[in-house]
């Protein structure tokens, strides 16, 4: 009787023990964000300034800022979501909502499923093979913004399809049952009620992008910029011009990784307040995502 | 009869209104395939010329890989080398972590933990690797350098430390997913039979729930083998055949990240030997999606 009774405690010991570890286990990843954010913070706040914010790139660790880097992300990131976005929503209604069942969809989806997991650099090969000395675009903008684009598109497809897939069929054959045909159904129903899903997918994709550097180093974007992309809108007729596109450029990421890798310290600062900006952006946008979804889950009750 | 042909054309129009847009969409998702093609052609039609100059047996076993030396030597083991460890010293993190951070989401946290902590975890997923590479370099490397005297500025041990937390979340989402899938009839069978939680976990839970948890092992492999900024930031760039963690290394990924750096001219040798780098580790990434795929298939289907 005796035996039976430790043997209980001793079990409930582990099992509370367990749960100790656990919460443990959990805190670590929690924990190591925060060490990351607060050292980020301790070692850029100081160089945080408005002059950051709008001066070149410089030799001198004092004088320089971020202003070419993220005018270009801002503009790398048009590129990007004009292509992935139409692109990846596109894809997800067709497997969704058209694709028959055979072989080539089993495919397509098995393909694309493959490609979310290729890693980042090799987008970077593909596009420095392709685009630059194939398609002859250069170190531009439109490369990079085209190879971060085909590199979030599996992620856009996925939440695309995984938003479709959530909505009953009690709808679309109701919409069916009065006449509708299938892309009015999809344009007036499926794809107003998957928005809320679409459009998280879509900002998760494009904080991905932001913080992306690899692929672009690839296509060789590691340059000294400090200039500015002729703008896209002019003063004089016509008005807008499309020469950014082809431009050389840097972003974010880049400019970062530049001045970590220098030996300097000082510049090890400037590359702590490049992260804490670049942080502030990514986390604030997958805080935007999911307020987005909590939104819609909230409005849209079936 | 004007109305009728009326509705005809209408009719017309829009079934050619719908099958435009079908096509159209279908040529969206058929995208996907000409992506793949494309990155499997550069990398191929690359490495054919690559492979024109130095023999694969070379490639596969010389131990030296110095290709922009006056003596150049193309032996791929010290950045296959260099890879492994970073990645075994992040699976050594990740798993046991992602693991236990997976059961205890799925057996053991309230509710309303769960729903806060979770998205805090992801967040680990969505921090700029390059962020990560500055923490690994200017934190985690002065840190460890007080444990271990003698540990030189750029090593493989922070790098892979660091990496290792990166992937928690995709081991530990995936895992709980499939934790969460197994039916709770499996758990009450194993708590009738007075099983304690932990027991039920480990004994009943985990087993049913062990393809899908090999998918999320699988992932998070996946994503080491081809993280690029943590180990181009913090390993150093020098290729060293050795299982050391402790010294400086380069992987596949950051070699190729080297030599972009650098200006070489296109269609020359050393420029071919990212492409034959790349290929090597988009190999090795396809067979372990592949495997992944398969086991995430198995564990949909069996309940």
């Amino acid at each position: 009787m005796k035996d039976l009774k430790t043997l209980i405690a001793r079990r409930k010991f582990l099992d509370l023990l367990f749960a100790i570890v656990g919460l443990l286990a959990l805190m670590v990843g929690v924990f190591t964000l925060l060490a990351l954010i607060i050292d980020l913070a301790l070692d850029g706040m100081s160089r945080l300034s408005l002059s950051f914010f709008f001066s070149y790139p410089s030799r001198f660790p004092e004088e320089a800022g971020i202003l070419s880097a993220w005018v270009g992300t801002i503009l790398v990131m048009f590129v990007t979501a004009t292509t992935a976005v139409p692109l990846g929503i596109a894809s997800g209604i067709y497997l969704e909502e058209y694709a028959p069942k055979n072989w080539f969809t089993d495919i397509i989806e098995i393909n694309i499923a493959n490609l979310a997991g290729v890693p980042s650099i090799i987008y970077g090969l593909m596009a420095l093979g392709l685009f630059v000395y194939k398609l002859h675009l250069g170190q531009s903008v439109l490369t990079a913004g085209l190879t971060l684009g085909l590199l979030i598109l599996p992620i856009v497809i996925m939440a695309t399809r995984e938003a479709i897939r959530a909505i009953p069929t009690s709808i679309r054959e109701a919409a069916y049952a009065v006449g509708a045909t299938q892309w009015q159904t999809v344009q007036d129903h499926v794809l107003p009620y998957s928005l809320g899903g679409i459009l998280t997918g879509v900002i998760i994709g494009l904080s991905r992008a932001i913080g992306e550097s690899a692929p672009l180093l690839t296509i060789g974007a590691l340059t000294f910029i400090a200039f500015l992309p002729d703008p896209p809108l002019q003063t004089h007729f016509p008005f807008f011009s499309f020469e950014w596109l082809l431009s050389p450029f840097t972003v974010l990421p880049i400019q970062m990784f530049n001045w970590v890798s220098r030996p300097q310290a000082a510049f090890h600062l400037n590359a702590a307040a490049a992260g804490l900006v670049l942080l502030v952006m990514t986390l604030t946008m997958n805080g935007v995502a999911i307020y987005v979804r909590y939104l819609f889950r909230k409005r849209i009750q079936w | 009869m004007n109305q009728d042909s009326k509705i005809t054309f209408k009719t017309h129009f829009r079934r050619f209104r719908e099958r435009l847009i079908t096509t159209a969409l279908f040529l969206a998702a058929f995208s996907s395939i000409v992506i793949t093609g494309g990155i499997v052609g550069v990398l191929v039609f690359e490495s054919i010329s690559f492979f024109q100059n130095v023999s694969l047996i070379n490639f596969l076993t010389d131990r030296e890989w110095t290709p922009l030396f006056f003596n150049p030597h193309y032996g791929i083991l010290p950045l296959i080398t260099g890879t492994l460890v970073t990645t075994g010293v992040a699976l050594l993190v990740a798993i046991p972590l992602g693991t236990i951070a997976a059961v205890y989401l799925s057996e053991y946290a309230p509710h309303r933990l769960r729903e806060t902590t979770k998205p805090v975890l992801e967040l680990l997923s969505a921090v700029p690797t390059v962020v990560y590479g500055y923490f690994a370099l200017l934190f985690v490397t002065p840190l460890l350098q007080k444990i271990i005297p003698g540990l030189p500025g750029f090593n493989m041990l922070s790098a892979g430390l660091v990496i290792g937390v990166m992937i928690i979340p995709y081991v530990s989402s995936l895992s709980e997913d499939a934790m969460r899938a197994v039916p709770m009839h499996i758990r009450e069978a194993s708590y009738a039979m007075g099983a304690t939680r932990l027991q039920t976990s480990f004994n009943v839970v985990v087993p049913s729930a062990l393809s899908g948890i090999a998918a999320a092992y699988i992932l998070g492999i996946s994503r080491a083998i081809g993280e690029t900024m943590v180990v181009a930031i913090a390993a150093g760039m020098q290729p060293n055949l050795t299982w050391d963690p402790t010294k400086p290394a380069e992987t596949i990924t950051a070699y190729i990240v080297q030599v972009s750096l650098g200006d070489l001219p296109h269609g020359s040798l050393g420029y071919q030997t990212i492409f034959a780098a790349g290929l090597t580790l988009f190999l090795f990434t396809l067979i372990f999606n592949i495997a992944g795929h398969f086991f995430r298939k198995r564990f949909r289907e069996i309940y």
